[in-house]
């Protein structure tokens, strides 16, 4: 029973993590529709730009929630940017985006490595987040798993709250759902659709200083993620939070047990493999809304 | 008020409109009538800024508008209900309001106006917009449209597909508008007695050209029967 719960709860903390990766997608990809192939890049520049503060601010809490905030920010701008310099010239060309955004990746990784080098680096955690919380019964809980997770679901709750509540949230719903009878009501849906990606980026920046929680920075480590993070959102179904939230946590869970059970090789197979019979047998994903008519 | 002049427009290498001019009188309303396929949505989409003109030009108050995006015409005071009941289908209807008035000073007046004109949405304020029915859905695409408190409403086929009761109804609001001043009205329709109710102006529209236009009223209702039947 101990080992289930460990497991159980080794899984909520990767599902923790893909979900903070897949949250950004599910802005560009899920609502917009953008396959950004550089979205694990700006994983890496938010892993990074910790790395940067940390240098510069003694203080390894410190440091981690200042680069909360910057991570958002810098992240953001890159997204801004790549949508104002190449994607919004290809909203109606799916694939050269993703070609075009695959190649963004490529110039992005050369770039981190040229400026930080090849190899990887690492970021002291502040102590708090080094030490465990049994909780009894043999469980223990990581502290920087559990401040993931958190993390995870204040952002959930942050996106949730802009999205349902705000003025800004309706005109992203709006224009994600038509976007000529967004621009015919007074809507600038070239504004929109760079706000959007800006929070999207921006989202995936702060997944990156979480992860310097968990591993070594490099170059490279958004790509490991990138492909999860798709999943997540087309398993989830295109554009829905809640979808992404669940299927976040499922995957995770599924991955740990099965990983304890098996090994790390066999499980993922096993994992993709559910996710090609489920999308067989509900292509449009776990969460869709009903409408009498899609006009 | 606006002036359509001499417009060319279409889709990829097929030419639809042909060099169509239409004027809409300040403070009234001109239609446009014609068969399907005839360019009448066309004509809107451009006067709109939807469809970029290949030649020609659109004028709002006499400024050249020809190049400015939907978005900036609708903060010059236009403002369009385009074909097919169209709404945000996720969001619910009182969101698919607030979405125009949110930023706007007299944004929460304009949204109860809206809603006086049309209580059923009222009723509805929580129910996405997906889910109402095609009357309910055009109601609401028109008073979405007022919001912005526009000088100028372009109306593509506002009755199309709706049930009787209900074209009743959204006929005598857009009269009642029409009557009550300050607004003028481009309007597209099918139902030949209710635009000649409506307008001061008709054009009909035949393969993106202007074969027959003239005075409005219930007068010239044969007129524009005889043409529309050639």
């Amino acid at each position: 029973m101990t080992v289930v719960l460990n497991q159980s709860f080794t899984g909520i903390s990767i599902g923790a993590v893909l979900l903070l990766i897949a949250l950004g997608l599910t802005l560009t990809f899920g609502q917009m529709g953008v396959i950004n192939m550089a979205h694990g890049e700006f994983i890496m520049a938010g892993a990074y730009t910790t790395y940067v503060l940390q240098k510069s601010i003694s203080s390894a809490g410190v440091s981690l929630l200042v680069a909360l905030p910057v991570a958002f920010l810098v992240a953001g701008a890159m997204g801004v940017l790549l949508e104002w310099l190449l994607i919004r010239r290809l909203y109606t060309r799916p694939l050269d985006t993703l070609l075009v955004t695959w190649g963004v990746s490529l110039m992005l990784q050369q770039l981190a490595r040229d400026i930080f080098g090849a190899p990887n680096v690492q970021t002291a955690a502040p102590n708090l987040l080094t030490e465990n919380i049994s909780v009894g019964g043999g469980i223990t809980l990581a502290n920087n798993r559990l401040f993931i997770l958190g993390l995870a679901l204040l952002c959930v709750l942050g996106l949730t709250v802009v999205l349902r509540l705000t003025p800004l949230g309706r005109r992203i719903r709006a224009v994600v759902q038509n976007r000529d009878l967004a621009e015919v009501s007074g809507i600038s849906t070239g504004r929109v659709d760079r706000t959007t990606f800006f929070i999207g980026s921006g989202l995936a920046g702060v997944a990156g200083v979480a992860l310097t929680l968990v591993g070594p920075i490099g170059p490279t480590m958004g790509t490991n993620y990138i492909v999860d993070a798709f999943l997540v959102v087309v398993v989830g179904g295109i554009g829905q939070l809640k979808g992404s939230v669940i299927t976040a946590f499922v995957l995770g869970v599924l991955q740990s047990v099965l990983e304890y059970s098996t090994t790390v090789s066999v499980a993922k197979v096993v994992v993709l493999v559910a996710i090609v019979a489920f999308l067989q047998w509900r292509p449009q994903g776990l969460y869709t809304l009903r409408t009498r008519s899609l006009a | 008020m606006l002036e359509i002049n001499s417009v060319q427009a279409g889709y990829d290498r097929t030419t639809v409109l042909h060099g169509v001019t239409v004027t809409v009188p300040k403070d009234g309303v001109a239609t446009v009538l014609g068969h399907n396929g005839a360019g009448k949505s066309t004509l809107l989409r451009a006067a709109m800024g939807l469809l970029k003109p290949r030649s020609g030009s659109v004028l709002l108050d006499g400024e050249d508008i020809t190049h400015l995006a939907p978005n900036q015409r609708v903060a010059r005071g236009m403002a369009y209900v385009p074909q097919g009941q169209q709404s945000f289908p996720h969001l619910t209807t009182a969101e698919n309001l607030q979405l125009v008035a949110d930023g706007r000073p007299e944004g929460k007046e304009a949204v109860a106006e809206a809603l006086d004109l049309f209580p059923v949405l009222r009723e509805l304020s929580g129910r996405r917009a997906g889910l109402l029915s095609g009357g309910q859905r055009q109601q609401l695409a028109i008073a979405r449209a007022l919001i912005t408190r526009p000088r100028l409403l372009l109306l593509d086929e506002p009755t199309e597909g709706i049930q009787p009761s209900v074209v009743a109804e959204i006929e005598e609001t857009i009269l009642a508008l029409t009557r009550r001043g300050g607004l003028s009205v481009l309007l597209v329709e099918q139902h030949v007695g209710f635009a000649m109710r409506a307008a001061q102006r008709y054009y009909v529209l035949e393969a993106g050209r202007v074969t027959s236009s003239g005075e409005g009223g219930t007068g010239a209702e044969q007129t524009v029967r005889a043409a529309l039947s050639v």
